[in-house]
């Protein structure tokens, strides 16, 4: 059985049941901040409280990567085998607009304000055997 | 005090295999101090920098070494234009007489890789592979499409127009035209922008020499003044380029900020502008960059695009060097680029690209991530 690890400690909870982003949010103005932050970059506030983001939202804007990035850019994909990725920002209601990679990278299957939903899949498998796990957009069927 | 440009030079843009970075930056600084008839001695300061290509204050070396204060010069793609506003400043202030801004590099092939670390963001933000501008350039494009209904064929429009320029220029990369069908066929590169619609990393150096107004002519017989020069980061809720969140309330950026604050600065205001050069790092930039620098409203871009109102012999003619598409992005020069290119047209002085009627105020912004923008304004 093979160790399934999170890209980044505090980015989502994990391992959980239904695991949620993690963002804050200040307890001065309520703005919401992903990933989680010690202070808030609109009122410079220091008093912030750690919150699960909601799992569904509408796609404000995207595009498709067409071209494979350079390092640090770590997929485990070769030149041979990369395969361009949708990346957007996802509006989560009461919170914030997330950037991430998308499911879907047809662009005739993406529009702005589709609803999608934040799913959490493998995104690489290191030389150890560890899957790392990572957020994803997926669009709702 | 008030403060003029009394000398420009430039080493052309493109790639240039036999010299240096810090070699294209002396060659435009040699070429500045001639233009102004002043020697390296005579220069007071100096701010400069490079992203690729060294310390910019390596140009003592080059240039001779002769104890002034030599201040390198980091800020992205906006190095240039936090220079000329530094050295602006210290002019102002009175504590300087002359002195002399540089930018110079040279960057490898393809796309920029920046740091996340460096940015103050994690590492799996670019192990995911969202560290990369030309997404942040494509999905604004994407969104104002959207709300402001300007069409693809827009976006085509805007790098012929470039190439179209970068012809006539002979310090230009590109100085082929490409067909309008050619630059919207080509191989798409971030949705909806392709290949042609982005500048790449190249190299070049500019180096301007500025000093206090009321010597200017002691100089030069046609110094071109700086009515303003400004410089502004992003603001909480702006949408800008390397941010893993954005606000769901957006505010003005800084190219918004940085705009209004220069033309208040220069008592003028975006109608009275005879040429422009906006950062056009891809074709949208160019296109949403026209409304935020306040030239017209959102969504007006279409009509003055497609009239070919941008163009040379337009009403608003922008980027008449062809900007960072024909020229390429050495980012410690491109800012100056800009400068350069507008003093030429004050001057008369800018050949087979020359906007015609006498230009007399001239309008330059470079925008930098992670959402940074210099503006200036010139008068001659």
């Amino acid at each position: 059985m093979s160790n399934r690890v999170p890209i980044a400690p505090g980015l989502f909870t994990w391992p959980a049941q239904k695991p949620a982003l993690l963002g804050s949010r200040c307890n001065d103005c309520g703005i919401v901040s992903f990933p989680v932050a010690q202070s808030c970059m609109a009122c410079s506030g220091q008093d912030v409280s750690v919150e699960e983001l909601p799992g569904r939202g509408t796609l404000w804007t995207w595009t498709v990567q067409q071209f494979m990035p350079k390092s640090p850019y770590n997929s485990g994909e070769t030149p041979e085998t990369f395969k361009p990725y949708g990346v957007g920002y996802l509006e989560l209601p009461g919170g914030v607009r997330v950037e991430g990679r998308l499911t879907e990278n047809d662009p005739g299957k993406l529009h702005v304000g589709m609803e999608m939903e934040v799913i959490f899949d493998t995104w690489r498998i290191e030389p150890n055997g560890d899957e790392i796990v990572s957020f994803f957009f997926r669009p709702l069927a | 005090m008030d403060v003029a440009i009394i000398g420009i030079g430039i080493h052309p843009f493109g790639r240039t295999p036999a010299r240096s970075g810090l070699q294209q930056g002396a060659y435009a600084a040699r070429l500045a101090l001639k233009d102004a008839g002043v020697e390296w001695r005579d220069i007071e300061f100096a701010f400069g920098g490079s992203a690729s290509a060294g310390n910019a204050d390596a140009l003592g070396n080059e240039l001779g070494l002769t104890g002034i204060p030599f201040i390198n010069v980091a800020n992205g793609c906006a190095t240039g234009g936090s220079s000329l506003m530094t050295a602006y400043n210290a002019i102002r202030s009175g504590a300087y007489d002359i002195g002399l801004v540089a930018g110079f590099d040279k960057h490898d092939r393809g796309a920029f890789n920046a740091d996340p670390e460096a940015m103050g963001l994690g590492r799996w933000y670019g192990e995911l592979g969202l560290m990369m501008t030309t997404q942040f350039f494509a999905m604004k494009i994407q969104r104002y499409m959207h709300d402001y209904g300007i069409s693809a064929d827009t976006l085509a429009r805007v790098a012929e127009k470039a190439f179209i320029n970068g012809s006539l220029n002979p310090n230009a990369w590109r100085r082929t035209p490409v067909a309008l069908e050619e630059i919207a066929g080509s191989m798409m590169v971030n949705n909806p922008l392709t290949k042609y619609m982005f500048c790449s990393p190249s190299e070049g150096g500019v180096a301007l020499v500025l000093c206090r107004a009321d010597k200017a002519k002691n100089y030069c017989a046609k110094p071109v003044y700086l009515k303003s020069a400004v410089l502004k980061s992003r603001r909480y809720g702006s949408f800008e380029v390397f941010a893993p969140s954005q606000a769901l309330q957006q505010v003005d950026g800084p190219t918004v900020d940085a705009s209004r604050a220069a033309f208040e600065m220069a008592g003028v205001g975006p109608k009275d502008i005879h040429v422009a050069q906006l950062q056009d790092t891809e074709s949208g930039a160019e296109v949403m960059h026209m409304a935020e620098n306040g030239f017209c409203e959102h969504g007006e871009q279409e009509q003055l695009i497609q009239s070919g109102a941008t163009r040379i012999g337009g009403s608003m003619p922008i980027n008449t060097d062809g900007g960072c598409l024909a020229n390429g992005e050495p980012i410690g020069a491109s800012g100056l680029r800009q400068v350069y290119e507008n003093v030429l047209q004050l001057r008369g002085e800018a050949g087979a690209h020359q906007v015609p009627g006498n230009p007399c105020l001239g309008y330059t912004h470079v925008y930098g991530a992670p959402g940074i923008s210099a503006v200036t304004i010139l008068q001659r």
